[in-house]
């Protein structure tokens, strides 16, 4: 790939990094990242990956943008209200970089369409509110050896960790979807808009330095942080082999759609 | 008395302790919300009941956490 000059001058202050330069960012720019949920989380993830020149972004979301959004959604703005959150994140990317190549999924991920569409690229971002999708990009990305970046908050904390083929994968750690009624619905239990930048530009960092090569990965380690305190913990966590998707006997040999803990959008 | 930790931070309590008694101590009113490791090993849910914690143990509580594109 050869850049042009304005792309040199766009890219500069990656390619002065010693551990990037003109090569890392080629692998940057040749990266194919899909992220799930163009929401709280999927927001910075997609406009740091967007500045950063990854070539291709794919954004799958059902979800037309509302106005309660805005407090952290930051890549939707007043005048995107009832658009489609994938158009309207694409707009905004195609604003910020021109050389990003941007695939929209207007649609939800399942089980029948995830590894068709996860196959496409080579790391896929979590950044979905629910947990039967959280197990689903989970168990799709184990099966098709693809690595990705899990992403959640909730009220004041936060948490992510990257998996990669033969790590510690999400199953591993939580085993299973928690009882639908027992998850505090979205609208009761709230986030600090802020957090939500907090972690995603934790999980942007870590595809770029997934594509670059550079550094270590979060991966066999959960880092938790609370806003309140401020504190970050990271906690060692280990591949389990009793992991229904990825241990010794897996008895997931299927992708199934869980049942969805109902998430009141609108109140 | 005996010193273990939770979450990274010291706790100072009579030991051996159930561990549901530590998880009553740290509000952890959602079992089905947590994941829980002792010195690096997951607990199997089944046996939240009956794990004892001793002086010296190190216990996480890992919180389901969603969030994210509708939240
Ligand atoms: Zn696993």
């Amino acid at each position: 790939m050869d850049f042009t000059e304005d792309q040199i001058h766009r890219y500069s202050r990656h390619i002065l990094l010693q551990d990037v330069g003109v090569e890392g960012q080629e692998k940057i720019s040749n990266g194919k990242v899909l992220i799930v949920g163009a929401g709280g989380l999927g927001a910075p993830v997609a406009l740091y990956l967007a500045a950063a020149g990854v070539g291709t972004i794919g954004i799958i979301d059902g979800d037309v943008v509302d106005l309660s959004n805005l407090q952290r959604q930051i890549i939707h703005f007043t005048p995107d209200v009832n658009k489609a959150k994938v158009l309207s994140a694409k707009e905004k990317i195609n604003q910020l970089n021109p050389d990003v190549k941007v695939i929209t999924y207007r649609e939800l991920l399942t089980a029948s369409n995830a590894l068709e569409i996860i196959g496409q690229y080579d790391f896929i971002v979590d950044g979905t509110d629910n947990f039967p999708v959280k197990f689903l990009i989970n168990d799709a990305c184990v099966k098709a050896g693809k690595p990705f970046s899990h992403g959640g908050i909730l009220r004041f904390d936060g948490q992510t960790m990257t998996v990669l083929p033969g790590t510690a994968c999400y199953r591993c750690v939580f085993h299973a979807p928690p009882p639908p009624n027992a998850v505090p619905t979205c609208s009761e239990a709230g986030v600090l808009g802020a957090i939500a930048g907090m972690l995603g530009t934790i999980q942007a960092t870590e595809v770029l330095k997934y594509l670059t090569g550079v550094g270590d990965l979060l991966t066999n380690r959960l880092l938790t942080f609370n806003a309140k305190t401020m504190e970050f913990r990271t906690i060692k966590v280990k591949h389990n082999h009793n992991c229904a998707v990825c241990g010794d006997h897996p008895t997931i040999t299927e992708l199934v759609d869980y049942e969805q803990a109902t998430c009141e959008i609108k109140n | 008395m005996g010193i273990f930790q939770v979450n990274g931070k010291n706790q100072e309590i009579e030991t051996p302790v159930s561990l549901v008694e530590v998880m009553k101590i740290n509000n952890v009113t959602q079992p089905e919300m947590v994941s829980i490791q002792v010195n690096g090993e997951f607990v199997s849910r089944d046996d939240f009941g009956t794990v004892q914690i001793n002086q010296g143990d190190e216990v996480d509580f890992l919180y389901f956490m969603g969030g994210g594109s509708r939240c």
